[in-house]
C-alpha cells in the first residue's frame, strides 16, 4: 500500500445555478482541481452522487462527466452512500491510488438538486433513509433527525439554545468563504425563532437544498511533488456503516459508524482526538455537529452542545469546526458534500485556506448515520 | 325468518373518529338558524380515517369480545356507501388486517344506510345454514353530505361489527329476523357523483316510515310479539326526530329507544348508524334483556333483527372500548378544518 | 404518480399486522423482518407477531412533509418502543401535539397512510394513538 496525496483540489460555488447543468458544474469543477494540479490527465475518475436518477433523471455520471469533461476512455463509476456518497466515493479513490490500481485518480462529487420542484426533493432525500419502514411512514429525513435531537436533549438535559450555536458558528465563517451559499451571519434568535420544519429543528438549523461539485486530485506521496509544492497527505481514511433505520441502532443519540470510522481513521493515522487541529463536521442539522464532536471523541457524550456554546467550535478556539461555513452556510449539495469537505480542508491545511493548521478531519454522514466517512489529512512532513 | 341452527352474536365492536363539527356551525357557514338543527354535532373522520379504517378497528374489538382465532372466521362482510374504492374489496382489506385469511368469504355489501344489517343477515343465515362457524358483518359509513344540503347536519363517520357464531357461545340470543324491500327512490348517489341526493320530504312517510314499521310488525307478529315488549329498541337514525316518531308509531316507550339512541351526539352514521345503536344497548344491557333492533336504508328496505342478551355479555363487555369512549374523546373542528378533512375544497 | 402495486403488496401483511422475525437460534426479535439475524446471522427466522402497544422513545411534528403526505399537514412522527423492546418509526395520529411527551403509552391504529393521487392505490398501514381513554 503506498501513501496517499491530494494534489490538486477545486470546486464550485454553491448555490442555485439556475443556468447551469449537473455535467457542466461536474465538469467545472473537476478542470478547477486538474488546472490546480497542473495537469490535463488522470488515469481513473471516481463520481461521489446521491440521487442524480431522482433529481435529473440521470445515471451513468461516470461515463457523463468524463464525457463532457473530455477525459476519453478511462475508468470512471460512480459511488454512492446518500448525503455521504462524496466522503465514500474519495475513500474509494484512496484505495485505487494507495493498491496501485490507478496512478492519478480525480474523485469529483456532485449534486444537481435544484431541478425538482416543489416538496419531491423532501422525498428524494428520505430516500436517504429507510424507504419502507421510515420514510413510507411521512417521516421525512429531517424529521429523523429531529427526533434524534429530542432524544438527545431528553437524555442529556440539553437546550435548543446550546445545539443551535452549530449554525450560528457555521454562518460566520461562511462569510471569507467566496464558494459559500450563505455569506451572511445570524444569530441565536434568527436560528430559534425561524419557521419550524420538524419540532425541534427549525429551517435554519437545518442545511439548505442546493446544487455544487467539488474535485480533488489523488496520487501516491511519492509521485506528488510532480504536481506540487504542499501535498496534502491522507493519513486515515475509513468508512463504515450503521443500520439503515435509526430505529434499529443500539444508540439513538450516537452514531456507532462515526466511531467505528474515527477508530480507524486514527489508528491509520497513529493519532489521537487531542492532535487535531480543525474538524469539518457534518453540521446538515445543528445536532448532528453537536453528535460528530462527541462521537469523533473530541468531547464526552452530551457535552459537545456545551463545548460548541462555549465558542470552542469558533476559530480561534479549541477546535474550529466548519470553517468555510459547513453544511449550513457554505450549503450541503448532498453527493457533493465530503468532497467540499476534504477540499475545504485541505486548504487550510496547505496553506490557501482560512486558517493555519497543520492537520484536520472531515466526517461525511449518509442517512441518519448508517454511512459515515472519516478522514485525517495532514502536512506531507 | 329464523335460522337452522341455533346462532346468535357472540362479539361485537364499535368505532367513531374523534372529530366532531357542530350543527351550528354548519348552520352558520350556509346562513340556516343554528338553534334549529337535527343534531348537536356531528362526527367527523381524520385526514387518514376512511370506510375501511373504521372497518378495521370495529372488527378488532369485535374479536376481543369474541376471542376467537380469527381464521375461523368463514366471512368478513363490510357494509357501506362509502368505499375507499369503488372497484376493490375493503372487506379483503379488514380480513387481512384481522389476519383471517386467505381461506374465508371477503365482500363489500351495499344497501345505503342497510348495507351493514344486510351483511348481518347474510351472516345469520351463513352461520345458521351451517356453511361457516363464524361471520363477521360490519355496518360503516363515512357518510358523504353535500355542502348547504339539509344532509349535511348528520352524515356523520363511524361503525360497528358483530361475529355471528353459535348460540351456546352468544352475548345475544338470535330469536328471528325480518326484512323488508320495495323500490322506494328516496335517496340516492349515482356513479362518478361525489355526494347522494334525495327526495326531501319524500324520505320520510312512504320511505322510512312505511318500511321501519311494516318490517317490525310483520317480525313481531312471526314471533308473537309486541314491538313494547322488548327492553331495548334501536332504530335507524338518521336524525333524532325519525326515530322518535318511529317509535310512537310502533307504540314503544321513548325510554326504550334513549340508550341506542347515538345520533344526537355523533349524527348519522349510515350503514353503521343502527348497528352503532346496537353496540350501545349491549355496553349496557343485563342478561335476559330483550333487544330490537330495526335498520333502514334508501332505496328501500328495512332489516329487523330481536335478540335476548345472555350471560356471556359480562364477561365479554369490557374486553374491547364500550362506545362511550369513542363517543367522549372528542376533538372539535370548524367547518373549514372539516372541509379540509372531508375533501370538500376541490382543487 | 403512478401506484407502485407489488412493493405494497409485498409489506401489507407485515404492516397491517406488524409481523416481525424472531431468531430460532438466539431469540432475538426484530421488526422490520429480516432474513439474517443481526445478533448471531443465523438464517433461520420465525414470524414473530408484535403486540402493537408501546410507548413514545422520541417524536417530532413533521410541518414540511414529502410528496404524497400533504393530506394530514402538520402531523407527528415517532420512534415507538414497543412493549417486546423494539423501536420501530411511526406516525402518531389522533393526538394533541402539545400532549406529547417522550414515555407516553400509545397503541396501534390501521389508518390510510397515503395514496397514490385520486386513481391509484390506497396504502394503509399501522400508525399509534395515545391510549384510548376508557370511559
Amino acid at each position: 500500500m503506498q501513501d496517499v496525496a491530494i494534489v490538486g483540489v477545486g470546486c464550485t460555488p454553491v448555490g442555485e445555478p439556475w443556468d447551469k447543468s449537473l455535467r457542466e458544474i461536474a465538469v467545472d469543477s473537476t478542470w478547477n482541481a486538474l488546472d490546480d494540479a497542473g495537469t490535463d490527465e488522470v488515469d481513473g475518475l471516481i463520481v461521489g452522487n446521491m440521487s442524480s436518477g431522482n433529481f435529473i433523471d440521470q445515471e451513468s455520471l461516470g461515463s457523463l462527466i468524463a464525457d463532457y469533461g473530455g477525459l476519453g476512455n478511462i475508468s470512471a463509476f460512480k459511488v454512492e452512500g446518500a448525503c455521504g456518497s462524496a466522503g465514500a466515493a474519495f475513500k474509494a479513490g484512496v484505495m485505487a491510488v494507495a493498491s496501485g490500481y490507478h496512478d492519478v485518480v480525480c474523485v469529483t462529487g456532485v449534486e444537481k438538486m435544484t431541478d425538482v420542484v416543489g416538496n419531491s426533493a423532501t422525498k428524494i432525500l428520505a430516500n436517504a433513509c429507510d424507504r419502507e419502514y421510515e420514510a413510507i411512514h411521512g417521516v421525512t429525513f429531517v424529521g429523523l433527525n429531529a427526533m434524534i435531537m429530542k432524544r438527545y436533549m431528553h437524555d442529556h438535559k440539553v437546550t435548543r439554545e446550546q445545539i443551535s450555536t452549530f449554525p450560528v458558528n457555521s454562518h460566520k465563517n461562511g462569510v471569507k468563504n467566496p464558494n459559500a451559499m450563505f455569506r451572511r451571519e445570524i444569530s441565536l434568535d434568527t436560528v430559534l425563532n425561524s419557521p419550524m420544519v420538524a419540532d425541534p429543528l427549525t429551517v435554519m438549523d437545518c442545511a439548505p437544498i442546493c446544487d455544487g461539485a467539488a474535485s480533488v486530485i489523488l496520487t501516491t506521496r511519492e509521485r506528488a511533488r510532480e504536481f506540487t509544492d504542499t501535498p496534502v497527505i491522507i493519513k486515515g481514511c475509513s468508512v463504515k456503516v450503521d443500520t439503515i433505520g435509526v430505529h434499529d441502532r443500539a444508540t439513538v443519540t450516537s452514531m456507532a459508524a462515526t466511531k467505528a470510522a474515527a477508530k480507524d481513521a486514527f489508528a491509520q493515522a497513529k493519532m489521537e482526538p487531542k492532535d487535531i487541529q480543525t474538524a469539518e463536521l457534518h453540521d446538515a442539522f445543528s445536532i448532528m455537529g453537536v453528535i460528530g464532536l462527541e462521537d469523533l471523541g473530541f468531547v464526552p457524550a452530551g457535552k459537545g452542545a456545551k463545548f460548541a456554546a462555549d465558542g470552542e467550535i469558533a476559530i480561534g478556539g479549541k477546535l474550529p469546526c466548519c470553517t468555510m461555513g459547513g453544511l449550513k452556510a457554505r450549503g450541503h449539495p448532498v453527493g457533493a458534500t465530503g468532497v467540499y469537505q476534504i477540499v475545504e480542508l485541505a486548504k487550510n491545511i496547505r496553506g490557501d485556506g482560512v486558517i493555519d493548521v497543520e492537520n484536520g478531519i472531515a466526517q461525511n454522514i449518509g442517512g441518519t448515520g448508517s454511512t459515515v466517512s472519516v478522514a485525517i489529512l495532514g502536512r506531507d512532513d | 325468518m329464523k335460522t337452522i341452527k341455533d346462532v346468535g352474536i357472540v362479539g361485537y365492536g364499535a368505532y367513531v373518529p374523534m372529530y366532531r363539527i357542530k350543527n351550528s356551525d354548519i348552520a352558520r357557514v350556509w346562513g340556516n338558524d343554528p338553534v334549529r338543527v337535527p343534531v348537536k354535532e356531528k362526527s367527523v373522520p381524520g385526514p387518514d380515517e376512511d370506510a375501511c379504517t373504521i372497518a378495521c378497528e370495529a372488527a378488532k374489538n369485535s374479536l376481543l369480545r369474541a376471542g376467537i382465532d380469527p381464521h375461523s372466521l368463514g366471512a368478513v362482510w363490510v357494509g357501506t356507501e362509502s368505499k375507499p374504492y369503488a372497484v376493490k374489496p375493503t372487506a379483503t382489506i379488514v380480513a387481512e388486517v384481522i389476519g383471517a385469511t386467505p381461506a374465508i368469504n371477503a365482500a363489500d355489501w351495499e344497501f345505503a344506510c342497510k348495507a351493514g344489517t344486510e351483511a348481518l343477515q347474510g351472516a345469520f343465515g351463513y352461520v345458521g345454514s351451517g356453511m361457516a362457524p363464524y361471520a363477521l358483518a360490519i355496518g360503516v359509513d363515512t357518510a358523504q353530505g353535500q355542502p348547504a344540503d339539509a344532509l349535511e347536519y348528520t352524515a356523520a363517520a363511524g361503525g360497528a361489527g358483530f361475529i355471528v357464531g353459535p348460540a351456546e357461545e352468544s352475548l345475544a340470543h338470535y330469536e328471528g329476523s325480518y326484512s323488508f324491500v320495495t323500490d322506494t327512490p328516496d335517496f340516492w348517489r349515482r356513479q362518478h357523483e361525489h355526494y347522494p341526493k334525495h327526495a326531501s320530504r319524500f324520505t320520510g312517510t312512504p320511505a322510512y316510515f312505511y318500511h321501519v314499521t311494516n318490517a317490525t310488525r310483520r317480525m313481531c307478529d312471526e314471533l308473537g310479539k309486541e314491538p313494547n315488549d322488548y327492553d331495548y329498541v334501536i332504530f335507524h337514525q338518521p336524525n333524532t326526530k325519525f326515530p322518535m316518531a318511529a317509535a310512537k308509531m310502533l307504540g314503544v316507550d321513548k325510554e326504550k329507544v334513549i340508550p341506542g339512541l347515538i345520533s344526537p351526539y355523533i349524527g348519522n352514521t349510515y350503514a353503521g348508524s343502527s348497528l352503532v345503536g346496537l353496540a350501545a344497548v349491549f355496553d349496557v344491557a343485563s342478561p335476559g334483556e330483550s333487544v330490537l333492533c330495526v335498520s333502514y336504508g334508501s332505496g328501500a328496505g328495512s332489516d329487523v333483527f330481536s335478540f335476548t342478551v345472555t350471560e356471556k355479555i359480562t364477561e365479554v363487555r369490557d374486553k374491547a372500548p364500550n362506545l362511550k369512549s369513542y363517543v367522549g374523546r372528542r376533538l372539535e373542528i370548524d367547518y373549514a378544518t372539516y372541509a379540509r378533512y372531508r375533501g370538500k375544497i376541490r382543487m | 404518480m403512478p401506484s407502485s402495486v407489488p412493493r405494497h403488496w409485498r409489506e401489507n401483511i407485515k404492516r397491517y399486522r406488524l409481523l416481525g422475525t424472531k431468531c430460532a437460534s438466539c431469540g432475538t426479535i426484530h421488526y422490520p423482518r429480516r432474513t439474517v439475524c443481526p445478533s448471531c446471522k443465523a438464517r433461520e427466522l420465525e414470524e414473530y407477531q408484535f403486540k402493537g402497544s408501546g410507548k413514545i422513545y422520541s417524536y417530532t411534528i413533521i410541518r414540511s412533509p414529502p410528496e404524497g403526505y400533504e393530506f394530514c399537514k402538520p402531523y407527528a412522527a415517532a420512534l415507538i418502543e414497543l412493549e417486546e423492546g423494539e423501536i420501530v418509526t411511526a406516525q402518531l395520529t389522533d393526538c394533541n401535539f402539545d400532549d406529547l411527551e417522550i414515555g407516553m403509552p400509545v397503541e396501534s391504529v390501521i389508518r390510510r397512510m397515503f395514496a397514490y393521487g385520486e386513481s391509484g392505490i390506497i396504502v394503509y398501514g399501522y400508525k399509534f394513538r395515545p391510549i384510548l381513554p376508557r370511559m
